[in-house]
């Protein structure tokens, strides 16, 4: 019993140890908000396009049946990461054959427009999302967002915040080949 | 003086100021008492340690014209505050749920001071008996009287 009571002070250090540990580790990221939505259904949801755009607008039916996953980004012209982002997903998409689709968020319609034709446009369908109720369904704190979804229409991955710079571009690299998201023999 | 006074009550204003907007208010003032209480209980997923009802950021407007909207339908308080954990997960909620898995969270702090009131008490508890004295043993008494008979005799000469 004395023995238990003297080795207390050090257990009690141990374990505090190991949460300061914990906590200053470099890569955890306190601002990270766990996802509910990896493995479940995509929500529902039917956008209708961005007006002065020919770019068709988006459904959930549009993600579901395709021959691989495909990457749904919500992005909005007023976002300056969305801006840097825009071109790693441009060259996914024209280099590795990645599908992507846009969820256009809170976003007026000619600024839309004019970024996408200012920056090319990369999206096969986009939505506009003016009153923001998709994002409040997609769980969306911010944008860039990017989702991965599958055939089935489950989510398979969420990236929060710019796919921009080497660490992220490799994650999500990696998050595609898993998926399946990239047609075979693409990017080699 | 006066001036001052009204000054400083001026400067006082933007801490009254509020972030539910007039426009986001439902006429009925029981359905928005009941929003304004359920928006204190949901945390802006941007802002993460303020609640939606204080917070003006885009976001949580959104959950607030949400949460209104549900009570509209006709929603319980329950089923608006399981609508939108539903999109965000526990998360969202500021006090965290009691079931298994925060079980330790509710519970270590309690466990704790039992700990700390049995160890404690315990150590107090065993100085106590140690206190307590024993009899000497004859052998021990005796010599310790020798002892005292050397000293008084050192000290008389």
């Amino acid at each position: 019993m004395k023995r238990l009571i003297a080795g207390l002070p050090f257990i009690a250090a141990v374990i505090f140890g190991g949460f300061f540990l914990w906590g200053l580790n470099p890569d955890r990221d306190p601002n990270e908000i766990p996802s509910v939505l990896i493995s479940q259904p995509a929500p529902a949801f039917d956008l209708d396009p961005v007006p002065g755009l020919e770019t068709p607008g988006l459904a959930r039916s549009d993600l579901v049946g395709n021959e691989r996953p495909v990457v749904v980004n919500v992005f909005a012209s007023w976002c300056v990461p969305c801006r840097a982002e825009h071109a790693v997903l441009t060259r996914f998409v024209e280099r590795e054959g990645m599908r992507l689709f846009g969820i256009n968020y809170k976003d007026k319609p000619e600024d839309a427009v004019k970024w996408l034709n200012d920056l090319g446009n990369p999206y096969e369908r986009i939505g506009s999302d003016l009153s923001g109720r998709t994002g409040i369904e997609w769980g969306l704190s911010g944008v860039p967002e990017t989702f991965i979804v599958d055939s089935d229409g489950t989510v398979l991955f969420r990236y929060v915040g710019p796919v921009v710079g080497p660490d992220a571009v490799e994650r999500f690299t990696q998050a595609l080949k898993q998926a399946g998201a990239l047609p075979n023999g693409a990017g080699s | 003086m006066r001036q001052l006074i009204f000054a400083f009550c001026i400067g006082l204003l933007p801490f009254a100021a509020n972030a539910v907007e007039p426009d986001e208010m439902l006429t009925d003032p029981v359905l928005e008492q009941r929003a304004r209480e359920i928006s204190k209980d949901l945390r802006c997923v941007v802002c993460q340690n303020q609640d939606i009802d204080s917070s003006n950021a885009g976001v949580a407007r959104d959950l607030r014209l949400l949460v209104r909207e549900r009570l509209v339908v006709g929603d319980s308080d329950a089923e608006v505050i399981e609508y939108i954990r539903a999109r965000y997960g526990d998360y969202v909620l500021l006090k965290p749920p009691l079931e298994p898995a925060t079980y330790a969270l509710w519970f270590a702090p309690i466990a704790f001071v039992l700990i700390g009131v049995f160890v404690g008490g315990g150590l107090l508890m065993s100085r106590r008996k140690q206190e307590a004295f024993e009899d000497l043993g004859s052998e021990d008494e005796n010599t310790v009287s020798e002892i005292l008979r050397q000293n008084e005799a050192g000290d008389a000469s």
